[in-house]
């Protein structure tokens, strides 16, 4: 049981990203005109000789896995853990060997099988059989294999009634439901998991820790990720955290979870700068960019802890970039596990952005707290409603907890409570007589 | 035995069983790769049921919502056939080496179209299998090879016609045709070496995807498709199959219809350039294979 299957060493991987800057070396009118002209040609040298990267002109690095070195012995189940952006994807998938780390090595002993992505491959044209069969094959499992699971498989998926139709007439209930039943069947002696537990209804989620829970006990390998904190807790044994690209703590799994939450309650204290955190950012950026978020109380002063029941006050700092009637304004709670409690979104409540350019200063003012007591999470972002996606999006900016209070007309146990519930709504109970 | 118990030991035999035992456990070693890399074919040879299910997608998916289905794999050469016979065979009056235009113009079609179609799909499928190299592994080399190999049903259907025209027209193939496997080989490699460069080069550069129209054209027409390389006199035949598509054609139609220009010194020629595209095109591909993950 103690022997070391993945072993890696100073694990590095660096990215390039595109510049603008190189092209400020081209002073004069000639200059930049020769580059012009040259550089399709400059480029496609580059493309032949197999500089890919340097053809494309980008020349800034980030290094998004620094010195990482760690070991996993037969038979552990590992979480990782770390902020969006701290390099967990990226180590998996040079653990998967998706892509090249630029330094270091890993040794791997056992058929590794990864799942990045749930139906990684699946065709929409062909049917739920012949999908199997395929995503099987690419997740790497033989034919015979896929054979002798598919009847297994099917009834996991409890699809048996459309296994003949095309998946592209399948809901995206039913097509989550069929990739996750062939990669629960997926047996290597290594799995490697990133974060695929957070779609699908919530008894087929536990229908599938389930199924993880059994792989777990079986003695296999695992490494997973997830921000689900419950289903990390009770899977996993030990537990990696990643910042910024390198591993800051290892340990007992619960040691590195309370290392996480208490390093992300120091990072925000009821105000997020943003300016700063660009790889975590997703979206293009094109008409906004989130600059800072404030969590306040009814005084308006900055804070991390609201009470029940207690008003809360969100200001954001937004520079408007392109502004448009499009633009709409988000600020998501969730909890800990990363299930959504509250959307607040502009446009429902008929605020209009003002189409001006520049930094504006945005208030949204949630006139009681409708939370049980607990840790949340808030994520910001600036969605553009036409192009149907984020032109800004960042998550986990802010942690907040809300404390008990006697908001309810008699006594109520809200602590007791708030382990199986986290929306708390007032009621008023009456006696009708018979 | 209850059949709950039968459920549980056939689930645990399936589980635990062969399929981990009968394979002994591999050592992976990851390193970051300097330079050129090598090919490591038995990888491929592992992956061969991978490859073979690509094949597989492509040939169920090629024609999925389309009315005519596979018949398009006939009607492409096929009309390219009418329309060559009228311009360049009646209007032109190009010669045919004494066979008739259609039959003769369709020999060279057939192999082309197999060539043509063969070079765009798979320039082109490192892009459009992007979700897949990002998200697992596998050697990447499967996806290009699987899109030639899946063209060969399209082949296999136009050829059938191929030999319906020989019969209506009573020409009898020569004892050649025992070459034709090795013409139609030399169309993969030609069309795989090719792909292999392009597909690699269009994950950083997009271009590439608008050149291939271009390219394939331009190709096309400086192969003797709608016209005979006996057209050319030495030396310019020689230099003219260093373009490894004229050794293929003028093959095709030498092996089937007794055209009695023996074409092995310009096959010769063809293979040797075709399998230098080939070698040069796997290696420049593997070289970049690194970076597709990243970029594509």
């Amino acid at each position: 049981m103690s022997k070391v299957v993945i072993d890696a060493q100073g694990l590095g991987k660096r990215y390039f990203i595109g510049s603008q800057q190189r092209k400020a070396k081209y002073k004069t009118f000639g200059e930049t005109l020769q580059n012009t002209l040259m550089s399709p040609f400059r480029k496609m040298g580059q493309l032949l000789k197999g500089h890919a990267s340097g053809a494309a002109g980008m020349n800034q690095e980030i290094w998004s896995l620094k010195d990482i070195t760690f070991q996993v012995k037969q038979g552990e189940v590992v979480g990782i853990l770390g902020r969006n952006g701290a390099g967990k994807s990226t180590l998996l998938k040079v653990l998967s060997r998706i892509t090249e780390p630029t330094t270091g090595s890993a040794r791997i002993i056992g058929r590794v099988g990864s799942l990045l992505e749930v139906g990684t491959g699946f065709h929409p044209e062909l049917t739920g059989r012949e999908n199997v069969y395929l995503n099987g094959s690419i997740l790497g499992m033989k034919r015979s294999e896929i054979k002798d699971k598919f009847d297994e498989i099917v009834n996991f998926s409890e699809l048996e009634k459309f296994i003949d139709t095309p998946i592209k007439y399948y809901s995206s209930g039913m097509y989550i439901r069929l990739a996750f039943a062939v990669a629960a069947h997926l047996e290597p002696e290594i799995l490697i998991v990133d974060e695929v537990l957070a779609v699908g209804d919530v008894s087929f989620q536990n229908k599938c820790l389930g199924k993880m829970q059994g792989v777990a006990n079986e003695g296999r390998t695992v490494l997973f990720v997830s921000h689900n904190m419950g289903a990390i807790e009770s899977l996993c044994q030990r537990g990696i955290f990643l910042e910024e690209g390198q591993i800051t703590f290892q340990g007992s799994i619960q040691d590195t979870i309370s290392k996480y939450i208490s390093r992300n309650l120091a990072i925000t204290g009821g105000f997020a700068d943003l300016s700063e955190r660009i790889e975590e950012r997703k979206g293009p950026q094109e008409h906004s960019f989130i600059q800072s978020v404030r969590l306040m109380d009814e005084t308006h002063t900055s804070t991390d802890m609201l009470r029940m029941g207690a008003p809360a006050i969100f200001r954001l700092e937004i520079d408007f970039k392109k502004p448009d009637e499009f633009l709409e304004i988000g600020v998501g709670i969730s909890n800990l596990q990363r299930v959504w409690l509250h959307y607040f979104i502009s446009k429902w409540e008929g605020f209009q952005i003002i189409t001006e350019k520049g930094r504006q200063i945005i208030e949204i003012e949630i006139p009681a707290i409708q939370l049980y007591p607990g840790e949340y999470l808030v994520d910001v972002w600036v969605k553009h409603t036409r192009k149907r996606s984020y032109d800004d999006i960042v998550h986990e900016v802010l942690q907040f907890s809300v404390m008990e209070a006697q908001i309810a007309q008699g006594e109520a146990n809200f602590k007791y409570y708030s382990q199986n519930t986290e929306v708390y709504s007032p009621s008023h109970w009456s006696l009708k007589g018979k | 035995m209850n059949p709950l118990d039968q459920t549980v030991d056939k689930m645990t035999s399936s589980s635990n069983g062969k399929h981990l035992a009968d394979t002994p456990v591999p050592e992976i070693l990851i390193t970051p790769t300097r330079g050129w890399a090598s090919l490591k074919l038995n990888e491929i040879w592992e992956y061969r049921e991978l490859l073979y299910f690509f094949v597989w997608r492509d040939i169920k998916v090629r024609y999925k919502q389309t009315v005519l289905g596979a018949s398009w794999a006939v009607i492409q050469p096929f009309f390219t056939m009418i329309v060559f016979s009228l311009f360049f065979g009646k209007l032109a009056g190009i010669p045919s080496d004494g066979i008739p235009y259609p039959i003769f113009s369709y020999a060279a079609l057939v192999p082309w179209t197999f060539f043509a179609s063969g070079l765009a799909q798979s320039s082109n499928s490192l892009v459009s299998n992007a979700n897949l190299i990002k998200k697992i592994y596998f050697p990447r080399l499967t996806i290009p090879i699987a899109k030639v190999l899946s063209g060969a049903v399209d082949f296999f259907l136009a050829f059938i016609v191929l030999l319906i025209m020989l019969v209506v027209t009573g020409i009898t193939p020569t004892i050649n045709v025992i070459w034709l496997p090795f013409l139609i080989l030399l169309a993969f490699i030609t069309s795989l070496g090719t792909g292999l460069w392009l597909t690699a080069m269009n994950v950083q550069f997009r271009d590439i995807r608008y050149t291939i129209p271009f390219l394939t054209q331009f190709w096309m027409f400086i192969s003797p498709i709608a016209y005979p390389s006996s057209m050319l006199d030495e030396p310019w035949r020689t230099v003219y199959s260093l373009n490894p598509m004229a050794g293929v054609v003028e093959g095709f139609r030498w092996a089937l219809l007794g055209t009695n220009t023996a074409p092995g010194k310009m096959i010769f020629i063809s293979a040797t350039v075709s399998v230098l595209l080939l070698i040069s095109g796997a290696f420049y591909f593997r070289r970049l294979e690194k970076t597709f993950a990243d970029v594509v």
